[in-house]
């Protein structure tokens, strides 16, 4: 694989002197679905504007398949697709047409039996001769993702693209995203929802504050950061943690009914055996036992704040 | 240059306009015939030809000029700035297409826009007064020269304004005075003298100055100075347009 999209620290300050991006370094490889995760206010959709055109850059250098974004403007984006993250759409022109218009716009010869196919794809086929404004948001949202797709782009930008979408549509979303990746499409997608990211995403990057502050293949990302909890239900509740049982850091039920163990899943020893043997010792007597492992979300709060701190 | 865009563009905006065609339509002819009725056939029956120019006819060209103007700026302003306005500028602005492509759609299709509705009032004259064009092409180029400035005109009206009001700001307060006070309605040698110097300092004057030799031969200002002023004042719209692009001014951030 070689990397089709290469930012180099990147910087931009809007004119109000808000500094959005502070040097932020990125390679995304050909073909994969990277997921830009990080709260609002991060820089993710100031990254995807300044690759895009929409805002110039401050410093930095953008390429694409080894072209300047500035330079070669024409090439670099008739190769790019973007979905932004708010609905806008001419309100009286009907779906076709709109989707028509992009694929003028950048470009392309008129393929009516390609864009019927889009329309396929995101369900909107029959919807084809609506007005736009006559549709629901999550249909609006499927017109956006044909207009991006409408010029056959190499890369495909996804802001927020199940924001407000219902869970069957965001299947379906999900689905469709594989399909692309399937056709050789490159996906940049930002999210709120990490397990969007979790489900289709080869790669994770965590940004914040305008900087990256990791990329990294997601099993890995999950493998390293991930901790996994034992939560033992106990049939008689305890006022408080024995003194015996206090080298193990466990975090007591509100109810005093259950106690909680957490441990690296990558440690030589998890102290597992140990802890078990030990409450025995202290005369606790066990109803239930659960393991539970965290989330990309648990991750991603634990990135953030750190980073935060 | 992106020949597809262009088109793209043009047919966008044309869809438009033939979505809302009977208004265009109706909306030019119903004021055109009001002028008449009330400049031409009211009071003009008790006004002296100006020029030799019956006055009924002579009004018509500045009549076209007035709508042609109005429309243009209109249509071109409120092309660009409702993308600007509901968010589907950044399409544009990510898109492979430079200013000028930009420039030719939307514009194109604003002075297609207008000069359609300049044919239209035309045709309506000709219920009203007899007309008898001596200089065809003339003419024409001057309507077509209007209709492309002032949509350039219109377009960095669109760029710059903020919202609605804005948007109607520059053609209420500066172009439709500087049309009525541009001899629209009355030959320049008509005004007390100060008046006629003042006036000079007014660039529509040499527009209609100009489109009015072309239907009956007299003019206030000499044909060849009304061309230069038309051809300055489009170079200075595209002029500032290309810094438009160039700086991103009020479209990129």
């Amino acid at each position: 694989m070689s990397v089709i999209l290469s930012v180099q620290n990147v910087r931009k300050t809007y004119d109000g002197g808000f500094e959005a991006l502070k040097g932020a370094s990125l390679d995304i490889q050909e073909g994969e679905i990277i997921a830009l995760l990080g709260p609002n206010g991060a820089g993710k959709t100031t990254l995807i504007s300044t690759i895009c055109g929409i805002s110039s850059l401050t410093s930095g250098a953008i390429t694409v398949a080894g072209m300047d974004i500035a330079r070669d403007y024409r090439k670099v984006r008739a190769m790019i697709g973007l979905v932004p993250q708010e609905i806008a759409l001419e309100p009286f022109e009907t779906v076709i047409n709109s989707v028509r218009f992009s694929r003028g716009l950048f470009g392309k010869a008129k393929n009516e039996a390609y864009l019927d196919e889009i329309l396929k794809t995101l369900s909107l086929f029959d919807k084809k001769d609506s007005k736009v404004m006559a549709l629901s948001g999550g249909m609006k949202r499927r017109v956006l993702i044909a207009k991006a797709l409408a010029h056959e782009p190499k890369v495909l930008f996804l802001d927020e693209p199940t924001a407000g979408v219902d869970v069957e549509l965001r299947k379906d979303m999900w689905n469709t995203v594989a399909k692309l990746k399937g056709q050789g499409v490159t996906i940049i997608l930002t999210t709120h929802y990490i397990e969007e990211a979790e489900a289709i995403a080869d790669r994770i990057a965590v940004i914040n504050g305008g900087e990256i502050l990791l990329v990294e293949d997601k099993a890995a990302l999950m493998a390293r950061m991930g901790k996994k909890q034992i939560r033992i239900e106990l049939l008689e509740p305890v006022q408080e943690i024995p003194t015996k049982l206090a080298p193990y850091g466990l975090e007591l039920a509100p109810d005093g009914g259950g106690l909680t163990y957490t441990y690296d899943v990558n440690a030589e020893r998890t102290g597992i055996t140990g802890l078990l043997n030990d409450l025995q010792a202290a005369g606790l007597q066990m109803r239930d036992v659960q393991t539970q492992q965290s989330s990309l979300e648990d991750i991603f709060v634990d990135l953030v704040q750190e980073d935060g701190a | 240059m992106n020949f597809q865009a262009i088109a793209a563009i043009y047919t966008f905006e044309m869809a438009r306009f033939f979505r809302t065609l009977k208004q265009s339509f109706i909306s030019p002819v119903l004021s055109t015939s009001l002028y008449f009725v009330v400049f031409g056939t009211a009071i003009g029956s008790r006004m002296e030809a100006v020029d030799g120019v019956d006055y009924g006819a002579f009004i018509v060209p500045g009549l076209i000029m007035l709508s042609v103007m109005t429309q243009s700026i209109s249509n071109a302003s409120f092309g660009i700035y409702f993308p600007k306005f509901i968010g589907t500028i950044y399409e544009l602005l990510s898109a492979p297409v430079n200013f000028l492509e930009i420039v030719i759609g939307y514009v194109g299709a604003a002075a297609t826009k207008s000069l359609f509705i300049g044919l239209v009032i035309l045709g309506t004259a000709y219920l009203f007064v007899d007309l008898d064009i001596q200089h065809p092409i003339a003419m024409m180029s001057f309507l077509l020269l209007t209709c492309l400035s002032f949509s350039l005109l219109g377009f960095i009206i669109g760029i710059w304004a903020g919202n609605f009001e804005q948007l109607n700001l520059v053609p209420m307060l500066v172009v439709t005075p500087l049309v009525f006070l541009g001899g629209s309605f009355y030959a320049i040698s008509m005004l007390p003298e100060f008046w006629q110097t003042v006036t000079l300092f007014n660039p529509v004057v040499y527009l209609i100055s100009g489109f009015r030799w072309a239907f009956f031969g007299t003019a206030d200002v000499a044909i060849g100075i009304s061309l230069g002023a038309i051809g300055l004042f489009t170079l200075a719209c595209m002029g500032f347009i290309w810094w438009i692009f160039k700086t991103g001014w009020r479209i990129r951030s």
